[in-house]
């Protein structure tokens, strides 16, 4: 039940976007570029209950194994959804990663981005930088509800990418998803296990 | 002592208001030259290709382009002044040669150009303006539009003289 439910709130969002009536008046590359940006927007969905293992029949590693190949096809996602903004308008890009853009959900998309590069780091580096694990899963998580939050504001703002009422509920179940995740795991407790 | 004009409480008040007034900027200097230079906006030359031609209109039409240009000072309309427009529509990205169009202002220094409609792009629907001619300083806008099914946007110019 709730995979059937958890592919419609992921299949509905992407078949709706590709009823846009804008797609007819674009440039292949700029509708790559979009639609990166919606599949990133779901793997946001997608990376919060792999990490809190809400999904059924995942056993615990292979929810993790899943967290961490959603999350490199996350970072693939925006380098594709940057990389073709790039191509469709240079100067566009250019501003909104110096911050001067004309369109205030730019700052807010460049900043998930970071904290998204630097979330993959941590999860990359894990091992090597030998912190103590509640203090790196706090680190990764605040990082990871930067890009949440800076993903959510920049496609809430956005006019004709996404379907308005199915782009307001991915958003919603967004945010749930990774609220409930926090609360679940409690990650702002980092004392030592007892 | 309670009934001089300056007490040491109220000229410390009177001290503090002045501070604050000129540090809120409340005291400007008196301006003579009246109506203030339109400023570019951000991203208002972003793909611009100078030296669009002067076109009847961009395309095949349906969407208005409207504005004035004024001088900055007197407000004086301005004729004669080409105005460089460009946009995505549903005719071509704004980086294509065709998405391109140039007009002049009438004798009350307005203009309006015929393109095509003008769709969402980069999160936004909007357009691009210049004035590039080398008499007023150039001023790029970058208007957007309060529904992507607005049929028309208007973009207003006032130019600083060089």
């Amino acid at each position: 039940m709730i995979w059937v439910l958890l592919s419609a709130a992921l299949a509905i969002p992407i078949i709706a976007a590709a009823y846009s009536p804008y797609l007819a008046w674009r440039d292949p590359i700029y509708i790559l570029a979009g639609f990166a940006g919606i599949i990133g927007m779901c793997l946001l969905l997608l990376q919060p209950l792999l990490a809190g293992r809400w999904l059924p029949g995942l056993s615990p590693v292979s929810s993790r194994h899943w967290h961490r190949r959603c999350g490199l096809a996350l970072i693939v996602a925006i380098l594709i959804h940057v990389g073709g903004l790039w191509i469709t308008s240079p100067p566009d890009v250019v501003d909104a990663l110096l911050f001067v853009s004309a369109t205030p959900f730019s700052n807010w998309g460049v900043i998930a981005m970071w904290s998204a590069f630097a979330a993959a780091l941590l999860g990359v580096m894990r091992q090597r930088l030998n912190l103590r694990f509640r203090l790196w899963r706090l680190s990764h998580t605040g990082l990871a509800m930067v890009t949440i939050i800076g993903s959510v504001v920049h496609a809430m703002l956005i006019e004709g990418t996404m379907e308005t009422m199915t782009k307001t509920t991915l958003c919603v179940l967004v945010l749930l998803a990774s609220a409930r995740t926090l609360a679940k795991l409690k990650v702002w407790d980092i004392r030592r296990r007892a | 002592m309670a009934d001089a004009l300056l007490s040491r409480r109220s000229l410390i008040t009177q001290a503090a208001a002045v501070v604050a007034t000129g540090a809120s900027g409340l005291l400007l200097p008196a301006r003579a030259s009246g109506l203030a230079p339109t400023p570019s906006m951000r991203g208002g030359s972003n793909n611009y290709r100078p030296g669009a031609p002067i076109v009847n209109q961009i395309g095949g039409g349906g969407f208005w382009m409207t504005g004035t240009v004024r001088r900055a000072g007197d407000g004086a309309p301005l004729p004669g002044q080409r105005i460089q427009i460009w946009a995505h529509t549903t005719e071509g990205h704004e980086r294509d040669p065709h998405s391109h169009g140039a007009t002049l202002t009438d004798a009350k220094g307005e203009f309006r150009l015929e393109m095509p409609q003008i769709v969402p792009a980069f999160g936004q629907p909007h357009g691009h303006l210049a004035y590039d001619s080398g008499e007023f300083e150039t001023v790029f806008l970058r208007p957007v539009m309060s529904s992507a099914d607005d049929l028309t946007l208007a973009a207003h110019f006032v130019l600083q003289p060089l």
